[in-house]
């Protein structure tokens, strides 16, 4: 007891002697404290000022349509009446296309990598995946208007047509003349810079799949498919489900794969091979030379439905896995 | 046919067709790589690298004055994004670890990684080049910022959060403050991390083309004034690549080559900093 109480006094006495020194630190400390909470609150404070900003400058678009702005499929700048809808609908169509190609094949990508690849090739070919996903988009851009879109215009379209343009309503999809550029090549182009994005999340996530799990299926008997489709699906459905979000939150934001082969023409169409216009194409193309006035907040009124629309996949897939991971207990 | 033939079915089908979907698609992918360095090869020269971009009409030319200002415009992002991004980071890590403040700040973060750049370009367009009167530089390396900052911010609280606590109480222990704890301590433990997050920023916004549409707009000659709009490689790209000219679209080529090298080159950088040092 006497030792502590003197160890005790011996460790006072040097910091009594030093408390200006402490309290200097103390100071610093706030000073530290607050300069990083700075530059946090500056990271929030361009969220705030990106959505407060784009309302300000889309404001008198939305005075002079109303909410009908979204639903209006006029885009006309000689009339000054502008609407959103067909962009809209190309960004969405766009993304779905890619989503609904790309989504399979990186699961294939992913399912090659951790079950059935040889190991010395796993590493290298994962790498070569995860490079290529930080490719930038303005590549596939070019890719696809100078070596896809003629491809696609003198081989794939009319055999697509030759395939399908008789049938009813699948017809009315590949009709119209092919010239290459339009909703589908765009979607194309856009499945091809989100897969290796998507399979590179997706293998992460097959990773994680507890080998005991697995082995413990195989051990019962079950093929590689039954495990894949039974355990490590299941297992990883917040994770994929996550990566998938991620890539549509991608893809619906793009502008340079798409503009280059959306080919940028102003209406909806019902066919796949038609052109279109998506958000971020418009934009890309006609904001450098808009008119001060109801055209450039017009395409601010874009801008902000496209910075909603990402929001809310974002939101929701966030949502998604913390809910699925609040159940796990983790 | 018996059960387990049927399954043995199934499972040659299901792998089957996720194989074809995996050849089908890293064959294009393979496709994309061989286009972009045939054609980009073809295009670099000499002149490439020493002539400014050509005139519409003109003959042959290069692509110096996007390339320096490329550079200027990305190193000015670098250096304004590392210390917001790092320090931020540093709140989120070693401050904020229940506050809601905190949380709302990593949801933003979040959602930051992945908002679209054409909107952070608009955005920039509103806030400075409205309100300075022109398109310019500084516009265009705070738009790229705005991208940088989240990958910076992001990987440096993942890394804080590796530090074993036993570390930080160490030092705590002797009587450091918190702030050299932060900095000196925790921060430099995990150097080689927060590196690699600064470098993986650097090579997404490189290649970013939309936010400096409305912001850098682009220069036909030769500058160094960030104040000026400023030439830089990808929307050199773009404008050249939607072009009738063939000796544009031939620079243009060469141009997604440059970057697609230069980008690759600092990823597999970034990856070997990270292998080297977090393997004993």
């Amino acid at each position: 007891m006497s030792t502590l109480e003197m160890s005790g006094m011996a460790v006072r006495r040097p910091l009594d002697v030093q408390a200006p020194q402490i309290d200097v630190f103390k100071r610093q400390d706030r000073l530290f404290h607050r300069l990083t909470l700075l530059f946090a609150v500056l990271v929030l404070a361009a969220l705030a000022g990106i959505l407060i900003s784009l309302t300000i400058e889309a404001l008198p678009t939305f005075r002079a349509f109303g909410a009908a702005f979204l639903w209006s499929d006029v885009w006309s700048v000689p009339d000054d009446r502008f609407g959103a809808l067909i962009s809209i609908y190309g960004t969405i169509s766009t993304s779905l296309i890619a989503l609904l190609i790309g989504v399979p094949v990186s699961f294939g990508i992913a399912l090659f990598l951790t079950e059935s690849c040889p190991v010395w090739l796993r590493r290298p070919l994962g790498t070569a995946i995860e490079l290529l996903a930080g490719i930038p988009s303005i590549i596939y851009g070019i890719w696809g208007l100078f070596i896809f879109a003629p491809l696609f215009a003198s081989h794939v379209q009319p055999w697509l047509q030759s395939l399908f343009g008789d049938l009813p309503l699948i017809g009315g999809l590949v009709a119209g003349p092919p010239i290459g550029v339009s909703i589908l090549a765009a979607g194309i182009v856009l499945a091809l810079m989100v897969i290796p994005f998507i399979a590179s999340v997706m293998r992460d996530v097959f990773e994680t799949v507890p080998p005991v799990l697995k082995e413990s299926a195989y051990g019962v008997g079950c093929t590689t498919w039954e495990v894949v489709w039974n355990i490590v699906l299941p297992y990883t459905r917040v994770g994929v489900i996550g990566g998938i979000m991620l890539g549509l939150g991608r893809a619906l934001g793009e502008t340079m794969a798409v503009t280059f082969v959306i080919g940028n023409a102003n209406r909806i169409a019902t066919s796949l091979f038609s052109p279109g216009n998506s958000i971020a194409s418009v934009l890309a193309n006609e904001f450098g030379e808009a008119d001060p006035g109801l055209h450039t907040s017009s395409l601010f009124a874009l801008g902000l439905v496209l910075f909603v629309i990402t929001f809310l996949v974002l939101g929701l897939s966030r949502w998604l896995v913390q809910r699925a991971n609040a159940r796990q207990g983790n | 046919m018996n059960v387990y033939g049927r399954r043995l079915l199934i499972n040659r089908l299901g792998i089957g067709v996720s194989m074809i979907a995996m050849a089908f698609g890293l064959a294009a992918l393979m496709w994309i790589l061989w286009t972009l360095f045939s054609r980009g090869f073809a295009a670099l020269s000499w002149d490439f690298f020493t002539h400014d971009t050509p005139a519409p009409g003109s003959a042959a030319g290069g692509l110096r004055n996007a390339i320096v200002g490329s550079l200027l415009i990305v190193g000015l992002t670098t250096g304004v994004s590392t210390p917001i991004g790092i320090l931020a980071g540093i709140y989120l890590a070693e401050f904020g670890d229940t506050s809601k403040f905190a949380a709302s700040t990593r949801f933003v973060t979040d959602i930051m990684l992945s908002a679209p750049s054409i909107v952070i370009g608009l955005f920039v367009y509103a806030l400075m080049v409205v309100t300075l009167g022109g398109f310019s530089g500084w516009a265009g390396s705070v738009a790229l910022s705005l991208i940088a900052i989240p990958v910076v911010v992001r990987t440096t609280e993942n890394m804080l959060r590796l530090v074993p606590a036993s570390l930080r109480e160490a030092a705590f222990a002797v009587g450091a403050p918190r702030w050299q704890v932060s900095l000196k301590v925790s921060l430099r433990s995990v150097r080689a991390g927060v590196v690699t997050g600064i470098l993986l920023a650097i090579a997404r916004v490189t290649g970013e083309t939309a936010p400096l549409l409305f912001t850098a707009l682009n220069n036909q000659f030769f500058s160094t004034d960030m104040s000026q709009p400023m030439g830089n490689l990808p929307v050199v790209i773009f404008q050249f690549a939607m072009s009738p000219y063939d000796n544009w679209v031939h620079l243009a080529w060469g141009g997604a080559l440059l970057i697609a090298l230069l980008v690759l080159a600092i990823n597999v950088g970034a990856r070997l900093l990270f292998r080297q040092t977090n393997t004993p």
